[in-house]
């Protein structure tokens, strides 16, 4: 019963959605508030819906149901429960169902909290969201139905993909989505504000959280992702420009462009024009996202769906979305009413060359990962586009970004004084010098471009410092002045600190990887040693171990520095009986922010076994700074205070600067 | 029945959903606006303006910019009045009274199955019934003997089981797992034997003959291994050797044994035609030889193939003709120099390699 009423669940969601797609609108055009009205209690309805479906397909992943195909198809009744669960959205249709179910969440948020939003608006944006909602609940339930049952049910299942059993599919794909879908919001507010035509400062700031919301997690989901690729492939890599990750990258590229757009329409009404597109394409990046990895056009760890039908079933929902709401861009911008100009050395013309930079960035992004494809497509040959294409344009695009970064968040709105602002950063320019001679006189090998790189990145964290330093008046002021003035700071201040300050210790972290990291690969056996950046690891022994649903056979390693040891590392290969597969389980001994990782391949018919070892320096710097950047957006989202652009009168900038 | 209850239930709370707002008295309702936003950010610049975390020229300059946008905002809300539609609401409620329920179960009836019940593990492990089909205990069995991959006794129950379903290479493994984790016996070697060959088609590989000579030598009397044997000699083109093996078996073996008839028919088929498949005319042209003969006109055939093969080395059929040939004859080192030419002929063609490896497991050659 649990499996057909979660069915039947899903089912009166799509109901619901296509109510919601509709009466709203009709409302909106009779100005009838209590059709307008229908929109909200049609959406929260949906995620109770929605909600119970999801539920249910957790409720029988759990409870090894293998009556249903899908839980059949990707359970196991050995595994261990967390797998039981995370295995739910470890296969294609129960991670669409986890799709539409954080795309009814969102649209759930708005219906309860949009209080603030005039009714016709929240009509429109909850409308525009059943619309891709009921897309998607059609795609589900036609071509990709994780209710399917089997009238004759087979006794164990398959299992679930064993590089998937891992704790990190608890987290990742959550992650990813809610950043994914979470676009979806600013993508309805847009196509909302195109339907009624008027967009304005104040449409700026109601989209601003949902916008935040979704790009917090976003980049969490990809770093994430990025982390577990690290650990659980046994590369030691950490990015690989893989077209996935490169469709993850693309709407965060976007998004973060739409989060400073709009912070320059919500202050100056300016801008409003590109922000509404920037929406349109943040979203539409999204999809295109879901489509490269769910069509099986790309065959990755994430493609466990290789059917053609429901490739196209998704590119006709791309099309129409895509397609749609740039026509309708097409045919309203112009009707938009356009913002004010601006001075191009002020805060707006700082976001503006921000946006440059971002948007042709994720121009490259998006050429190098469909080109392949479309060149394949249309004459069957195939390409790859690897990292060195990405290194040579992306790194170009992002040296200047980040020498812009500090000077910013110092310049005024409407008209900034760049040497003043240059005049304020003169400390982080010399932190910045200081750390290069500092690494080209201490540390030798390696690109001569490290220290530069690393130099830019100490500049950008330590300029964000300045920024704060000059806004509390520290050093200038008293203490008790000091500290009422850091109070008094608004969130979204410190917010912009820290997310700036964390894309320059990502920064660290990558040249420092790149540049420094060291390896040994070779064969060892039981007693053996090797020595590896300074560190000494040596094999105690093999043995064979029996997992709940695997075989493994462990390794102990003993590392030692200078003869006194720091540590046991425990890698191991795991093989999997039900999916005849094997994965290999690599140990990671953190030291500092720098770590050992040592995976094991395969064993040698002399008793020994393939090793590879890693020294990563300042590897972790990687995913802080992403943690970071995500903690500054959390930070920017708790400021309820609004921020208002205060335009500085042109002539009294300076003097003010020293009366303060 | 409950089912369709619940089902029910839920359709009434997803229309119950639609019509409520429908059906709500008109109120002041909170509405947002424009307006209240500029307001906030007025008073937002007070507040700066108080902390002193912005000059009092900016927040001026401030106040006017939003004053501006308020004014604006102002003149834009004065869009025509609510109204209440009744005619729409009605035609809505009905949509959702009526549609809701058609378009669910439309959609339900030819994607649900509402008659199966649910089979949560638990449930059907406790309640083990006759009818349970034997994939099912097979299953359950191959689940303990993952978790306990020692018991040999286990491992000895499986294993013909899975030969019997067809699952040959599952079973040779389980048979491997019985003899390494339980005694060595003959008659499970000569099992093994058997079911390797069963999985390379019934060709007698040079992996299962090991298996079948170690039985023997553990047991001289093993029948299967015997047998088995007798049959990998005929494969390999001495049919003497094989007669000579089923005879002594024959002469050994109790009146009434139950194998008799099927050595029987194997010794009079190896005493009838000798040779593995000759080509028909070269068969009609042997009859009458002596040994001696038929054995130089096998050289001039195999000859023949081998110079045609120089030639053209595509043919894969031809190269394991060739090389069935050499191990007939009992000359491995000419066969390996074929394998070798063959293998030089093939270089880059990885279809035919692929043809070409898979037919030597069956020649014994690798080993």
């Amino acid at each position: 019963m649990i499996a057909e009423a979660g069915h039947y669940a899903l089912v009166l969601a799509l109901g619901l959605a296509l109510i919601q797609a509709t009466v709203p609108v009709l409302g909106a055009r009779l100005r009838d508030p209590a059709l307008m009205n229908v929109a909200r209690s049609a959406a929260l309805a949906q995620l109770l819906f929605v909600g119970l479906s999801f539920t249910a397909l957790v409720f029988l992943h759990v409870t090894s149901d293998f009556s249903v195909a899908n839980v059949f198809e990707n359970s196991h009744s050995m595994k261990p429960l967390l797998y039981k669960i995370t295995g739910v959205w470890g296969n294609h249709e129960g991670s669409m169902l986890l799709w539409v179910s954080i795309l009814a969440l969102f649209g759930g948020l708005v219906a309860a909290f949009g209080n603030n939003l005039p009714l016709s608006l929240r009509a429109h944006v909850l409308a525009v969201q059943a619309w891709v909602a009921t897309a998607f609940y059609l795609f589900i339930l036609i071509t990709s139905n994780p209710f399917l049952r089997l009238d004759d049910p087979p006794i164990e299942g398959r299992d679930l993909n064993p590089v998937l059993q891992d704790i990190g599919l608890a987290v990742h794909p959550p992650m990813l989505y809610l950043g994914y879908v979470g676009f979806s919001i600013s993508f309805s507010f847009a196509i909302a504000a195109l339907i009624e035509g008027r967009v304005d400062a104040a449409w700026a700031r109601w989209v601003r959280p949902w916008t935040l919301v979704a790009w917090i997690f976003l980049t969490l989901g990809i770093a994430m992702g990025s982390y577990w690729a690290y650990y659980e492939l046994g590369w030691g890599g950490w990015w690989f420009w893989d077209p996935v990750e490169n469709a993850s990258l693309m709407p965060w590229l976007a998004g973060t462009a739409l989060l400073h757009s709009a912070v320059v329409m919500e202050k100056r009404n300016a801008l409003k024009v590109w922000t509404i597109l920037l929406s349109i394409l943040t979203f539409s990046l999204s999809l295109l996202g879901t489509f490269l990895v769910r069509s099986g056009v790309l065959t990755s760890v994430h493609a466990f769906a290789t059917d053609p039908t429901r490739g196209v079933f998704i590119l006709l929902i791309l099309c129409i979305f895509i397609g749609g709401s740039l026509s309708l861009y097409a045919s309203r911008a112009s009707s938009l009413k356009q913002g004010g100009l601006f001075a191009p050395i002020s805060r707006e013309g700082a976001l503006v060359l921000n946006n440059l930079f971002l948007t042709t960035a994720c121009a490259t992004v998006f050429i190098g990962t469909l080109y392949p494809l479309a060149l394949e497509v249309l004459t069957g040959d195939k390409i790859s586009v690897g990292a060195p294409f990405f290194n040579l344009t992306f790194g170009p695009l992002f040296v200047p970004l980040l020498l812009a970064v500090p000077f910013g968040p110092l310049l005024a709105w409407k008209r900034g004084d760049l040497a003043g602002a240059a005049q304020r950063l003169i400390a982080a320019g010399v932190a910045a010098l200081i750390a290069m001679a500092l690494l080209w006189s201490f540390v030798h090998g390696g690109s001569t471009l490290a220290p530069l790189a690393i130099g830019l990145a100490v500049f950008v964290i330590a300029g964000a410092g300045v920024d704060l330093v000059e806004r509390i008046g520290l050093f200038r002021n008293p203490l008790g002045i000091v500290w009422r003035r850091a109070r008094g700071l608004p969130r979204s201040t410190w917010g912009t600190a820290f997310a700036h300050a964390g894309v320059g210790v990502a920064l660290i972290g990558i040249v420092c990887e790149t540049t420094w990291n060291s390896e040994y690969i070779g064969t060892m056996s039981a007693g053996q040693s090797a020595k590896l950046a300074g560190y000494e690891l040596k094999l105690d022994g093999l043995q064979s171990r029996q997992g709940p649903n695997f075989r493994e056979l462990l390794a102990q390693f003993t590392v030692t520095e200078a003869g006194r040891p720091i540590g046991v590392m425990n890698p191991s290969k795991r093989s999997f009986a039900a999916r005849g597969s094997s994965t290999s389980e690599a140990a990671l001994l953190t030291r500092g922010v720098s770590q050992l990782y040592v995976s094991l391949g395969e064993p040698a018919a002399d008793g020994g076994i393939a090793v590879r070892i890693y020294h990563k320096p300042m590897v972790l710097l990687i995913w802080f700074g992403p943690l970071l950047m995500a903690f500054g957006g959390l930070l920017s989202l708790s400021d309820r205070r609004l921020r208002v652009g205060a335009p500085k009168p042109a002539r009294q900038a300076r003097g003010l600067q020293a009366a303060e | 029945m409950t089912l369709w209850f619940v089902f029910a239930m839920m359709t009434a709370a997803a229309i119950f959903a639609v019509v409520w707002p429908l059906g709500r008295k008109p109120r002041a309702e909170r509405e947002g606006s424009e307006a209240n936003v500029y307001k906030d950010q007025l008073a937002e610049v007070e507040r700066d303006a108080s902390v002193g975390l912005i000059g009092a020229p900016e927040a001026d300059a401030a106040r006017v910019e939003i004053s501006r946008r308020l004014l604006g905002a102002a003149d834009a809300e004065r869009a025509p009045p609510a109204a209440a539609r009744t005619g729409a609401r009605r035609a809505v409620s009905v949509v959702a009274l009526l549609g809701l329920p058609l378009l669910a179960v439309a959609f339900y009836l030819p994607l649900g199955s509402p008659r199966l019940p649910d089979f949560p593990l638990a449930e059907r492990a406790r309640t083990p019934s006759a009818t349970e089909p034997l994939d099912n205990l097979v299953t359950k069995v191959e689940a303990h003997l993952e978790k306990n991959p020692t018991d040999a006794r286990g491992w000895t129950v499986l294993a013909p089981v899975l030969a019997r379903l067809g699952r040959f290479d599952d079973a040779v493994q389980a048979y491997r797992n019985a003899l390494t984790y339980g005694p060595e016996s003959a008659e499970r070697r000569a099992d093994l034997g058997e079911t390797i060959a069963s999985a390379a088609g019934g060709v007698i590989t040079a992996e299962a003959k090991v298996e079948f000579e170690r039985a023997v030598a553990l047991d001289a009397n093993e029948v299967k291994a015997r047998y088995f044997l007798g049959l990998s000699a005929e494969q390999d083109g001495r049919p003497n050797d094989a007669a000579t093996i089923w005879r002594a078996m024959l002469d050994k073996a109790p009146a009434d044994a139950p194998w008799r008839p099927l050595v029987q028919s194997a010794l009079a088929r190896v005493t009838g035609a000798k040779m593995p498949a000759p080509p028909d005319e070269a068969v009609a042209a042997a009859q009458g030889m002596s040994e001696a003969d038929r054995g130089a006109m096998i050289q001039v055939m195999v000859d023949r193939l081998a110079t045609r093969l120089k030639q053209n080395g595509d043919d894969v059929e031809g190269w394991l003709r060739l090389m069935r040939a050499y191990m007939v004859m009992g000359d491995r080192d000419k066969a390996k120099g074929a394998l070798a030419e063959a293998r030089q002929a093939l270089a880059g063609k990885t279809e035919q390699l692929k043809q070409l490896d898979a037919g030597l497991k069956n020649l014994g050659l690798d080993g």
